[in-house]
């Protein structure tokens, strides 16, 4: 059955289909600036991902018009088709060489998370509060100062955001770091990131969090270290006490290091 | 009047209704003035004076309109009223709306009625691209907004979706499987109408104050458990489209498994009937779940529990997990049903036995087991204990397996068939093919722990949801509905519609979704009533792309109408398919089969000289000897 089809010339039309289509995706910045050390890798997974998955687009596209080129019924044709139940080993293949490569998929998603969620040595500890519909910001390390509506962060050190929700849940998502965490009510969540692209970005709530949820935003600049603790160095205002006693308050949610895996 | 009061109908029902109403109020005014509180309460999440009427009244329609009558008359020693059948077949339009336990009547009932919240929520969906297709406010404010996308997903996911394919299912699948009906009918028909209540309670939360429930589909605690009154409703909702679900599943359960006409084994079923079997395997274990979970967010709201407070000593992340451990499944729910409506048009408009059937139903049941086991995928982000993900991550990915052979199989029964395409069924199918693969590809994404960390709650998880809830399962819809319009109404609907019909909403799906995408991926968070004015461009092109899908369905709802009116008459098989319901008129005789037909063969023998699937009692003495059916035979 297989001996009759062409299938070189399918296979061929598959890759020429997955290139084309990769040639044209792959150069678009699909996730916009890139601006901690883990967008690069994110970004890396994104584009492997893309080119295996059109392979298998291309590859039940030509199926597909294949199949209609070649084995539509002439006007008027009435027979049935050849009565083909099955072919074991092809059915064997398309079950086993998906599995290995979403296996693979896994594994390397897996290298990513556990590269972008290392923690380093000498982090800076940022303190984030959320509360409709507005962002702060303490610095546990610099005296819990306070910062409203804007977070700034120093180049080239990992920081880790200690989160704290006071009334709903929130998401803490900065596209250009691609690192998105939701403040959980009750619970401290921390997200791992290391800004190391100086520029003024957007802090965007992600989680549904009510009527003011879309102009939920805060100014983040990332900026070299230098500017960074005159900036800090400027804040007067101390963490304010209710958002203080969240920090004591809230339960640790990972234990344990967030290395993937429990790590 | 005397008489209609006491027969059961509309106006017993809508007595009982309005009894029982003013019953639950009375209840809650009397047990308030005992404790010396005020008549009413009328704090944001409070108002028992709605809830409990909002529970009671529902039930006092069903009562009234008599789906409870003959259990009632049962269990209180009663004489039962005999079934004459009187009730069964459906003469007129009127009869459509009656307490029927028909199970042809009722599948009508199911699709005209989520049909009917299909277009609803389609034109909620048109008011929230509208909002939508400029940046800042364009009509609605931010709460009214919440309200519209919220009750859009909620209708289309508990209303819509998921009933109708139980809806295509109650017409087809006994007659698939040579039975007389369903296992409990009046289950069946009590099934029904708990459903038209759930949707009016999502839409009645419009004249809730505080307005529609505004926290998604999803009704994430807390947001939904400090919510205006109009959460209550959607947490009610839930409970009358889940308990439906849950009966509707039993059923089949049962069906399914004791009423196969004699010599269908399980490998003899149509693939349909084993999709609704794992449906049900699905909808049976984990819809109680979300029921309970809604239950849960109702106590929080009305009696003061914490079970999701955390200033309470509550626990806002178990919310997540139960609700996903329902929700996941649930995208199964509503894809499943439509994979066994791939497989019958397919095998059907190809002229093919279904490529390697036992490892399709096979992979049916590994859907249904590693679904249970995917659920904390929705939650990479969301502050769970950090090693559940990379477990979630293997099963969430693997899943694409069964779902692949479903595609190449699908792709092999059309290698050296003979494909028409004459039917609008057959290109939603083919089409169905390619745009379930997208969705397919981007769920593995999603799946994928650090890309979903950038895009989850994006517009890219917008994209995927429809790609895979539209592309996959309402193109499953509509060819499952022009497929057996012709079985259901007696009549063929126009082929020229049909294919404006298919064209317009393919198009319009891919030019809605596919942009999602990007701007998701991009930084365009999801559930935003405003977004950055770099998205402006592309929002308006969706826009565009959406009231042309919107706008293109209206050519099915003509369509649909004016044939079932005046189509030309349809022949018993005018597809030429093999399964047992095309076997007998279009429509059935109203007993389906004078006589249970004998299954003899697999459903998908074309080009098998001299196989048959079933032999009909009316074929006449020749009946062949039963073989081994030639499935395993490769």
């Amino acid at each position: 059955m297989l001996g009759r089809l062409p299938i070189a010339k399918m296979l061929a039309a598959t890759v020429a289909m997955t290139a084309a289509i990769s040639a044209v995706m792959l150069p678009i910045g699909w996730d916009g600036q890139q601006a901690s050390t883990a967008a690069v890798k994110i970004d890396d997974l994104l584009s492997v991902t893309i080119v295996v998955s059109a392979f298998f687009f291309s590859l039940v596209v030509v199926m597909l018009f294949y199949a209609l080129w070649k084995f539509k019924a002439k006007p008027g044709d009435e027979s049935d088709g050849e009565p083909i139940h099955g072919n074991t080993r092809l059915e064997v293949a398309w079950t086993l060489i998906p599995t290995v490569i979403v296996l693979f998929g896994a594994g390397y998603s897996w290298s990513v998370l556990r590269d972008i969620e290392q923690p380093a040595e000498n982090p800076l500890t940022v303190d984030v509060f959320s509360q409709q519909f507005a962002w702060s910001f303490g610095y546990p390390g610099k005296d819990n100062v306070w910062s409203e509506g804007e977070l700034h962060v120093p180049l080239g050190r990992q920081v880790h955001f200690k989160m704290h929700a006071q009334d709903v849940i929130h998401s803490f998502w900065v596209p250009e770091w691609r690192i998105k965490k939701d403040n959980v009510p009750g619970i401290t969540t921390t997200a791992i990131v290391t800004p190391n692209r100086a520029g003024v970005y957007q802090l965007i709530c992600t989680e549904l969090c009510g009527f003011g949820h879309a102009t939920m935003r805060a100014k983040v600049v990332a900026e070299p270290p230098a500017e960074f603790r005159e900036w800090v160095g400027g804040l007067k205002e101390k963490v304010p006490q209710p958002l203080a006693e969240s920090i004591v308050r809230d339960t640790e949610a990972n234990p344990v290091p967030l290395g993937a895996g429990g790590a | 009047m005397a008489a209609a009061i006491k027969r059961p109908g509309w106006i017993r029902g809508a007595l009982g209704a309005v009894l029982a109403a003013a019953f639950g109020v009375g209840l809650v005014v009397a047990l308030r003035a005992a404790s010396g509180l005020p008549a009413f309460q009328t704090e944001q999440t409070g108002y028992p004076q709605v809830v409990v009427p909002l529970i009671t009244g529902p039930f006092g329609f069903l009562a009234g309109f008599g789906c409870f009558d003959y259990w009632l008359r049962w269990a209180a020693g009663m004489p039962t009223i005999p079934e004459d059948h009187s009730q069964h077949g459906a003469k007129s339009w009127r009869d459509y709306f009656r307490f029927n336990t028909d199970h042809k009547v009722i599948g009508i009932q199911y699709i005209v009625t989520t049909l009917f919240f299909f277009f609803i929520a389609g034109l909620l969906a048109m008011l929230i691209r509208a909002e939508l297709s400029q940046p800042g406010t364009q009509f609605v404010d931010a709460a009214t907004f919440n309200g519209l996308f919220s009750t859009h997903a909620a209708i289309m996911i508990f209303v819509v979706v998921v009933p109708i394919f139980a809806g295509i299912a109650n017409y087809v699948l006994p007659l698939m499987i040579g039975a007389p009906d369903m296992a409990f009918p009046r289950l069946n028909a009590l099934s029904f109408w708990m459903l038209p209540i759930a949707g009016l309670l999502f839409i009645g939360s419009f004249l809730a104050p505080g307005g529609a429930f505004g926290t998604g589909w999803t009704g994430y605690a807390p947001l939904s458990t400090g919510a205006p009154l109009g959460q209550s409703f959607f947490n009610l909702g839930v409970q009358f489209a889940g308990a439906s679900s849950i009966a509707t599943a039993l059923n089949f359960l049962v069906t399914i498994v004791t009423m196969r006409a004699p010599g269908m084994n399980f490998w003899r079923m149509p693939l349909l009937v084993w999709a609704n079997l794992s449906t049900s395997m699905l909808v049976i274990a984990a819809t109680p779940f979300i029921a309970g979970v809604q239950f849960m967010v109702l106590f929080d709201r009305t009696l003061g529990t914490n079970f999701f407070q955390a200033a309470g000593g509550g626990d806002v992340i178990s919310y997540q997990h139960i609700f996903w451990f329902y929700s996941h499944p649930a995208v199964y729910i509503m894809m499943l049903p439509g994979f066994g409506i791939i497989s019958e048009v397919i095998s059907t408009h190809a002229r093919k036995p279904i490529f390697g059937y036992r490892l399709m139903a096979l992979a049916l049941l590994g859907i249904v087991v590693l679904s249970y086991s995917v659920w904390a995928h929705h939650m990479f982000v969301a502050g769970m204990f950090s090693w559940l993900r990379v477990p979630m991550m293997i099963t969430t990915l693997l899943i694409a397996v069964p779902t692949g052979i479903k595609i190449f199989s699908w792709l092999g029964t059309l290698f050296f068939g003979k494909i028409h395409t004459y039917s609008t069924s057959m290109l939603f199918a083919l089409a169905f093919i390619v745009t379930f693969t997208v969705g397919g590809i981007s769920g593995v994404m999603l799946g994928m722990v650090p890309l979903d960390i950038h895009v989850s709650d994006t517009y890219f998880v917008v994209a995927h949801i429809h790609f895979v809830l539209f592309g996959g399962s309402v193109f499953t819809i509509f060819a499952g509905i022009y497929h057996w319009f012709p079985k259901m109404t007696g009549r063929m609907y126009d082929e020229k519609l049909g294919r404006v019909h298919f064209w317009g909403t393919l198009v319009g799906t891919w030019g809605t979704f596919i942009p999602m995408h990007w701007i998701g991926m991009n930084g365009m968070p999801r559930r935003v009533a405003d977004y950055a004015a770099q998205f402006g461009d592309w929002n308006l092109l969706i826009s565009v792309f959406a009231f042309v899908l919107g706008a293109v369905q209206l050519v099915f709802l003509y369509n649909m109408i004016v044939s079932w009116r005046f189509g030309p008459r349809a022949e018993a098989n005018p597809w030429r398919a093999k399964t047992i319901e095309w076997q007998v008129s279009s429509p059935p005789p109203i007993f389906n089969f004078d006589q249970i037909p004998r299954v003899v063969g697999g459903p998908y023998e074309f080009g098998v000289p001299g196989a048959r699937h079933a032999i009909m009692a009316d074929d006449g003495a020749e009946v062949p000897e039963p073989r081994p059916t030639v499935m395993g035979s490769r």
